[in-house]
């Protein structure tokens, strides 16, 4: 999460908008927001709707046995379309924005030939 | 044991034990920094060199017991780094790696699921408004700081 804040000025300058989302209710999320720096913008989803529809969640594995997230990361183009995913297997290695911004470059090419 | 006192400081135990301590310990430093982070390599070169100083450590304490101390602690601090080795090892390699599978995770290529969710503002967003203003979405599901 902090790398990609700090990667964040190259993200947006290629018109990258970094969205994050997790079981986190509004009010921890811009407290954390808040203490850490962030700039970019965190989405709520504490009833694991969006979660599950994205058969992300993670039984169990929250504060008190609550469910939430697995850790994942998607670029999604101009028209909705998935165009890169990373589906971690261990929850300390986590996508870095270098990754994203490759895959952004690499779907980008046939679009500005 | 009269000649306790005149034998040499084993340093190789204590100096093998605190690297061992540090592999335990300095994670969270490490997990900073992708290299370190993905895989713990710098931890792992802690523990390494802690291991070899505390086997020789012990190689002294016991070959040579008339000259150098540590027959005593030197079992204990070896017993202790192996397990902060064996403890650092299930957390990383096993618990760490308890993700449930995600088979039905859309796919590239297909169409994101649209949904609507609260800003840290209490603003509704939806990802149609996101995706139409800008080049793209980097959507990152984490687990949250709760």
């Amino acid at each position: 999460m902090r790398s990609f804040q700090q990667r964040l000025p190259d993200l947006e300058s290629r018109g990258i908008q970094v969205v994050a989302i997790s079981v986190d209710t509004p009010e921890i999320n811009r407290r954390q927001r808040q203490k850490l720096g962030y700039t970019y913008t965190f989405l709520s989803d504490p009833k694991v709707e969006v979660i599950r529809r994205y058969d992300l969640l993670h039984h169990g594995a929250g504060p008190k046995g609550t469910d939430i997230a697995r850790p994942a990361e998607f670029l999604i183009d101009s028209n909705g379309i998935i165009r890169w995913v990373n589906l971690t297997e261990n929850i300390a290695v986590r996508a870095r924005p270098e990754q994203v911004l490759e895959a952004f470059e690499l779907t980008e090419q046939p679009a500005s030939r | 044991m009269s000649t306790t006192g005149k034998k040499s400081w084993n340093w190789s135990l204590w100096i093998g034990f605190l690297f061992a301590l540090a592999g335990f310990l300095s994670y969270t430093f490490f997990a900073q920094f992708p290299i370190t982070r993905d895989f713990p390599w710098a931890n792992l070169l802690f523990f390494a060199v802690g291991g070899i100083l505390l086997v020789l450590g012990l190689f002294r304490a016991f070959g040579k017991p008339q000259v150098y101390r540590g027959k005593i602690f030197g079992a204990i601090l070896a017993t202790l780094g192996i397990l902060m080795f064996a403890f650092f090892s299930y957390v990383f390699f096993y618990v760490l790696r308890q993700v449930p599978p995600s088979t039905g995770a859309p796919r590239v290529g297909q169409k994101a699921p649209e949904f609507t969710l609260s800003n840290q503002d209490g603003k509704e967003v939806s990802l149609s408004d996101l995706v139409g203003r800008s080049k793209a979405v980097a959507l990152i599901f984490y687990r949250g700081f709760w």
